[in-house]
């Protein structure tokens, strides 16, 4: 049957074509680590590429829950304690772009820096 | 101890306008405080048990779980506003004939009741597994804690005192125009929460188009400020809009004229109440 031949060959195609596109845009799509210590972000600033779309990786090593919170970012995470948390950010401008742990505000600061 | 009593108190009146909405808008609603009560109550509970498992949660579909749990959540309630307004624009009119005879026909006025206690129990579970999850924290961190705790608490009763502000301030309007007062903040309530679901699902990274920022009026009028944080849950003001986010917000609005519209009977002015 040569229709269904082709209508399978086509399909076969089109799964090749969409994971690749999946895959390249996996490969684009940087990522990065943060760690939440002694209620503390390490590093404390982060330089991301302006203009994409950037997931960073948080790992909360204290026992007690943090909340990643940025208006600047649009991001407001829970992540329990001892464990770990994916944030998406951006295409972003150039610019810094500040976020802070809000359950410690007064110690957990940092910046991303688009550019 | 302070910084704990603004954590709280800033989650809590978030909840705090919408419980104070929905008061407002059903005054005169008979059994409506039971709702509301219900609402709260169970929204509490759901709130303890988001926390519980805050871990699960974060861990399920690949990291982005609690992103579509709020999602959810935000567009199950923008759903409860929709259907609210529909309803409200049907039989808007009887039920200001209802309040009028007091105590009748308890049935017209419990289906927008429903809605709006859902509407109630989704705010509180948000805004409340942040303050479970916050105050656990505290706990956990032992001793020096205590003083947080009291702080969180006192937090809780301020939020609580906001909404009761927010309600008595939104009853001094005279009642013939509460009803459109109140669906117009239900629509821009709807809209903002709309706003707020497209950007939880960008950030669970399931849409990722539309995502520039249109503006940023944070040095205007800061959305982490006071005013902007109040601005943000009554009209969805946001500092930073996507494209998308503003789309939402529109399209939104859109929906809820249109089926404010629809569902308006035709009128005919000589048989009205």
């Amino acid at each position: 049957m040569p229709f269904a031949g082709n209508v399978m060959r086509a399909f076969a195609a089109a799964v090749v074509l969409v994971a690749f596109v999946l895959a390249s845009a996996l490969a684009l799509a940087q990522d990065f680590n943060l760690v939440i210590r002694n209620h503390k972000f390490e590093p404390a600033e982060i330089r991301v590429p302006a203009g994409k779309r950037v997931s960073i990786y948080v790992s909360n090593e204290d026992a007690t829950p943090e909340e990643f919170d940025s208006t600047a970012l649009k991001v407001e995470k829970v992540i329990p304690g001892k464990s770990k948390g994916l944030v998406r950010i951006g295409p972003l401008d150039p610019g810094r772009y500040e976020f802070i742990g809000e359950f410690h505000a007064d110690t957990a600061k940092g910046v991303v820096i688009a550019e | 101890m302070l910084g704990a009593l603004v954590i709280v108190f800033r989650e809590v009146i978030e909840a705090g306008l919408i419980i104070g909405i929905v008061l407002a808008a059903t005054r005169g609603v008979p059994g409506r405080s039971n709702w509301v009560a219900a609402g709260v109550v169970a929204g509490a509970l759901g709130a303890g048990v988001v926390a519980l498992f805050a871990e699960a949660i974060a861990d399920a579909f690949e990291g982005s779980g609690q992103e579509l749990l709020n999602a959810s959540v935000l567009g199950a309630a923008v759903v409860m506003l929709m259907w609210h307004t529909a309803w409200m624009a049907r039989h808007g009119r009887e039920m200001a004939v209802e309040m009028a005879a007091v105590g009748a026909a308890v049935t017209a006025g419990q289906r927008p009741m429903t809605a709006l206690a859902v509407v109630v129990g989704l705010a509180v579970l948000r805004e409340g597994s942040e303050v479970v999850l916050f105050l656990y924290g505290v706990i956990a961190a032992g001793t020096s804690g205590s003083s947080l705790f009291v702080g969180g608490l006192f937090g809780l009763a301020a939020g609580a005192a906001f909404t009761a502000l927010t309600y008595y301030g939104l009853l001094s309007i005279p009642a013939r125009y509460i009803f459109a007062v109140t669906t117009v903040l239900i629509a821009l309530l709807a809209a903002g929460m709309a706003a707020q679901a497209v950007q939880y699902l960008d950030n669970a990274g399931v849409i990722s188009v539309l995502g520039r920022r249109l503006w940023d009026s944070s040095g205007v009028l800061p959305q982490d400020g006071m005013l902007g944080r109040l601005l943000h849950t009554l009209i969805g003001y946001t500092d930073r809009p996507t494209e998308l986010q503003l789309l939402a917000y529109l399209a939104t609005l859109a929906v809820m004229a249109a089926l404010a519209w629809v569902a308006t009977p035709a009128r005919s002015p000589r048989t009205a109440v």
